[in-house]
C-alpha cells in the first residue's frame, strides 16, 4: 500500500474520486429533503478518501489530507453536533429543532434552508463520520507501513 | 414476479452466504461471502421501502468489506483449522432447534407483519412532522429532531471506534508520525 496501486487504478481513481466526494456531499447536504442524511453522506466522503489511499498509496494521500486532519475532523465534528444541540439550551430546549421556535417560522418545506437546524447537525455528522472513516484506515496503513519498514 | 419470492429468494441467498462464511477455510473467501449478506440486506431494505437504511447498509458494507480486505492482505488468508468442529456443529444445531420451537410460540404473540402498534406516535410524526421540523425527509426528522438524543449515541459509538483503533494502534501510530 506504500506505493499505491496499478496504472489502470490509479487512472480511475483520478477520474472518479472528486465525484464520490461530491456526492457525499450530496447526500450530507440534502439530507432532510433526500434519502440520506450524514451517517451515510459521511461515509460516502470517507471511502473517497479510502479509495485515494489505496490506489495511489500513504504518501500521496497524506499531502491531500493528513492522518491528524483525519482525528481532528472526527473530534471537531462530535464537538460541533453536541453544541449544536446545547446551543437550544439557551432558550430551553435540549436536542431539538429550536429554529422554530426561535425565528417563528420555517422556509417553504421544499427549500434547502427548511429544517433549521437538521441542516446543521446533518453536516456535522457527515464531518464527523468523514473524520472516523478516513482516521481509522489511516490508523491501520500507518502501521502496516511501519511494520514494511522495520 | 410476486415480490415475497424475491424476498425468500434474498434470504436463503443469506442464509448460504452465512454458512459459506463461517465454513470456509480462506479468509478472503469468507470476507466476500460476508459481503453477499451485507449486499442482499441492502436490496431487502430497498424492498421494504427504506431508501435511508439501504443506502447506509450499501455504504457501510462496502468500506467494512474494503478494511478487511486491506487487513487480509496484510496479515494472512489462512483461517485457524476449528477444534472439536463436529461438536460446535452438533451444538449449534441443537440450538437452532430449540430456538426455532420457542419461536414458533413467540411469533404468535407478535402482530401481524407492518402493522403498527404505536399507531399514535406514527401518525403524530407523519402528520405533524413537516410543520414541527420542516424537513420532507420523515427519517431524517426522526432521528435529528424527535430522536435526535439517540443519534448523539450513535456519533459517540462511532467517536468510540475511531477512538479504540487509535488506542490499539498507538504505540506505533506514534513513532511513524514523527518521522
Amino acid at each position: 500500500m506504500k506505493k499505491g496501486m496499478s496504472l489502470i487504478v490509479r487512472t480511475i481513481s483520478r477520474l472518479i474520486v472528486a465525484p464520490i466526494f461530491l456526492l457525499g456531499v450530496y447526500i450530507v447536504l440534502h439530507g432532510h429533503l433526500t434519502p440520506g442524511g450524514g451517517f451515510p453522506g459521511g461515509v460516502i466522503l470517507g471511502s473517497s478518501i479510502v479509495l485515494l489511499i489505496i490506489a495511489y498509496g500513504y504518501d500521496v494521500a497524506t499531502k491531500k489530507i493528513s492522518y491528524n486532519f483525519t482525528r481532528i475532523l472526527d473530534a471537531f465534528g462530535a464537538l460541533f453536533f453536541i453544541c449544536v444541540a446545547l446551543a437550544g439550551l439557551a432558550i430551553g430546549y435540549l436536542f431539538t429543532n429550536y429554529w422554530k421556535i426561535w425565528t417563528l417560522t420555517f422556509e417553504e418545506p421544499a427549500e434547502w434552508l427548511s429544517a433549521g437546524t437538521i441542516v446543521v447537525s446533518n453536516i456535522a455528522i457527515g464531518i464527523k463520520v468523514l473524520g472516523a472513516i478516513a482516521a481509522m484506515f489511516f490508523a491501520l496503513v500507518v502501521v502496516t507501513r511501519l511494520e514494511e519498514m522495520e | 414476479m410476486d415480490i415475497i419470492i424475491i424476498e425468500w429468494l434474498l434470504l436463503i441467498l443469506m442464509a448460504i452466504g452465512a454458512i459459506v462464511a463461517i465454513e470456509v477455510r480462506d479468509l478472503l473467501s469468507s470476507v466476500i461471502a460476508a459481503g453477499i449478506v451485507g449486499f442482499s440486506l441492502t436490496v431487502v431494505y430497498l424492498m421494504l421501502q427504506a431508501p435511508d437504511i439501504a443506502i447506509t447498509q450499501a455504504v457501510v458494507e462496502t468500506i467494512t468489506l474494503v478494511m478487511l480486505v486491506a487487513v487480509i492482505a496484510k496479515t494472512t488468508r489462512k483461517g485457524t483449522p476449528t477444534p472439536w468442529a463436529s461438536v460446535a456443529v452438533i451444538s449449534s444445531l441443537a440450538f437452532l432447534l430449540v430456538l426455532l420451537f420457542t419461536f414458533e410460540f413467540g411469533m404468535f404473540a407478535l402482530p401481524e407483519f407492518g402493522s403498527m402498534i404505536s399507531r399514535d406516535v406514527s401518525e403524530y410524526y407523519i402528520s405533524h412532522g413537516v410543520a414541527d421540523t420542516g424537513a420532507i425527509n420523515l427519517v431524517a426528522a426522526v432521528i435529528l429532531d424527535y430522536r435526535a438524543y439517540d443519534t448523539l449515541g450513535e456519533a459517540i459509538v462511532l467517536f468510540a471506534s475511531a477512538l479504540g483503533v487509535a488506542a490499539v494502534l498507538r504505540s506505533k501510530v506514534k513513532k511513524g508520525g514523527e518521522e
